[in-house]
């Protein structure tokens, strides 16, 4: 198996505010708009370094969906910052016809997605925005796993030119991934070879899918480990050919298992080869307050249900 | 410079424009689209300073975004009668695989739109956006929108008022179409405005009264007005009181027409009270 080394726990949303920090010196054209969030999304850095391009719009997150749109109009590259629930869920109507109707740049950065936001509870922890965002037509869908990969994602959308949303957290989690690697929209990473199940993961539950490989390994049990940090356009390629391979899969991310991840991986699997999967998810459910690895725990998104489900859908298989 | 007549002339096309769109596939907005026939009649012909092809981009140049985006049969009216795309092409309105969407989208690709409207209240967010950029670029064009008055009930739009008032947006012509009506009813009974002036004034606006609101002089007299208080730290809005139905006996004064195309024989009268001036498509 790969051995990957985590190189100091570290927050995706700090991993954003590095990148627009760099991209805010290499590129004149990126703007970054705020809800009140500065601190929060790690948008110090570029507001210091660029004032006149960082738009603070107050308690307002639809008038700033909308002011994006039009600043698109110019050549501009606006990236917006909020939490996840207001990135989306409060803004759907605007995002829809002012963004995604009407095909603007607008690069909507959501820090604090999932039921990692912890203590805040419920109210806060949005499980459902990876589905309210796949299903805008032309809206790409990232979800990155820790914070190299975010900073890359973040300098890779500047340079897409479509609506994108990005989903990014709150707390400090493992950083694995290669300092400094380029990110390639809609391509799967694949990060260990397995031949008995698939696991299939995104954001904070990849990490977690690479050390159940580890107790899946010691059990007699090969797992292959999949990293899709874009959710849509999906690497349909990838996962059909693991599926091909292990004839099992479990899908595993912070969010509902309804309109997840899961779902488009099962669409994706229902088409083309049918395959056992199991959901690692929040099932249909709200979160709730307590610290980001009680929520995991208690929501069964940890490394030991991964394992659960996979020895589960090993069984399954004919 | 057009000849005030020539207004006229080219409003009564319009009108004929609006009626027959909506009539052809008996559906559409025809109420606000005459109410504002003027209004965009002499922005267009008179006012916007635009290139002569579309770009998107719309750097140095004027930009207008329309935010109730029901009233598209007068917006497609007059960007075909500029010259944005063939007039031909209005009879294609909310048809099947056509570029003239029910309420105006840029997805088609249609020259002269450069934001989705049609659910309301979010034209002027993307208005102070584009005009943010403007700012940005150094272009000292001005950015133009149109608003219903009833719109103006979407909370959007306040956050939008507030943002723009406090942080200067003065590169922004705010337009109100100020009917005092909507589907429902008349605003009064729907949901009152109160003091629109008051309200605008207290958000940190420049605001103009024009009285007048369907006479062809009276916009270009309050257009040039706005235009000389734009640049002074204050976003500026016209408070345009117009009547909706202008021009059709029968549609005037009511808001029964709002969403509703004419039959036949009202088509006939609507067409008899305002001449074909420039040849119908």
């Amino acid at each position: 198996m790969k051995v990957y080394e985590n190189t100091g726990n570290k927050d995706t949303r700090s991993g954003f505010g590095v990148g627009l920090a760099e991209l805010g010196m290499s590129n004149p054209n990126v703007v970054a708009l705020c809800a009140d969030l500065t601190g929060s999304l790690k948008m110090d850095e570029f507001k210091a370094n660029h004032p006149e391009r960082f738009f603070q719009i107050g308690i307002a997150e639809a008038n700033m969906i909308g002011i994006a749109a039009g600043m698109t109009i110019g050549g501009k590259i606006p990236f917006t910052g909020t939490f996840a629930n207001f990135s989306t869920g409060r803004v759907y109507d605007q995002i829809r016809q002012s963004v995604a109707y009407s095909g603007k740049n607008v690069k909507i950065c959501a820090s604090h997605a999932g039921i990692t936001l912890g203590e805040d509870g419920a109210t806060h922890q949005i499980l459902e925005d990876i589905g309210l965002m796949k299903m805008l037509p032309g809206m790409t869908v990232i979800n990155t796993c820790d914070f190299n990969q975010t900073k890359a994602a973040t300098l890779a959308i500047a340079e897409h030119n479509g609506p994108v949303y990005l989903r990014f957290g709150r707390p400090k989690v493992a950083n694995f991934t290669p300092e400094n690697q380029t990110f390639e929209i809609g391509k799967a990473i694949h990060l260990q070879d397995g031949t008995d199940v698939s696991i299939i993961a995104t954001g904070h539950l990849v990490w977690e899918a690479l050390e159940a490989a580890k107790t899946l390994n010691e059990a007699g049990i090969s797992a292959e480990v999949i990293n899709i940090h874009t959710i849509k356009p999906l690497d349909e390629e990838a996962i059909i050919a693991s599926a091909k391979k292990t004839g099992a899969v479990v899908t595993a991310e912070e969010h509902n298992f309804l309109g997840g991840l899961g779902e488009s991986v099962a669409r994706t699997l229902a088409m083309h080869h049918p395959t056992p999967q199991e959901f690692v998810a929040t099932q249909d459910t709200f979160g709730e307050s307590g610290t980001p690895a009680q929520l995991m725990e208690k929501y069964g998104l940890s490394a030991a249900s991964i394992v659960e489900k996979a020895k589960k859908v090993v069984k399954r298989k004919a | 410079m057009s000849t005030t007549q020539q207004l006229e002339d080219f409003v009564s096309q319009v009108r004929r424009d609006i009626l027959r769109q909506v009539h052809q596939v008996n559906s559409g907005h025809p109420g606000g689209s005459l109410g504002c026939a003027e209004f965009f009649s002499v922005l267009y012909k008179e006012v916007l300073q635009t290139k002569k092809d579309f770009h998107m981009d719309g750097k140095d140049e004027d930009l207008f975004f329309l935010s109730n985006g029901h009233i598209s049969p007068v917006f497609y009216s007059v960007l075909a009668r500029t010259g944005y795309f063939p007039v031909e092409e209005l009879n294609t309105f909310r048809k099947i695989n056509s570029r003239l969407q029910g309420h105006p989208t840029t997805h088609e690709g249609l020259p002269g739109i450069r934001i989705a409207s049609g659910s309301l209240g979010q034209g002027l967010s993307v208005a102070i956006g584009a005009a943010s950029t403007k700012k940005l670029n150094k272009d000292t064009h001005l950015v133009y929108t149109l608003h219903g008055d009833g719109e103006l009930q979407e909370g959007q739009n306040w956050e939008a008022i507030m943002y723009a008032g406090a942080k200067g947006v003065d590169n922004l012509i705010a337009t109100v179409d100020y009917n005092k009506k909507q589907i429902d009813g008349s605003t009064e009974d729907v949901l009152p405005l109160g003091n629109l002036k008051a309200k605008f004034e207290a958000f940190g606006w420049d605001v103009l009264e024009v009285e007048q609101g369907n006479d062809v002089e009276a916009i270009l007299q309050g257009l040039a007005e706005a235009k000389s208080r734009s640049g002074k730290q204050k976003p500026v809005v016209i408070l345009l009181h117009t009547v909706m139905g202008n021009g059709v006996d029968f549609m005037m004064h009511t808001h029964a027409w709002h969403g509703k195309a004419p039959n036949d024989e009202q088509l006939v009268t609507g067409l008899s009270q305002n001449p074909e001036t420039l040849g119908d498509y």
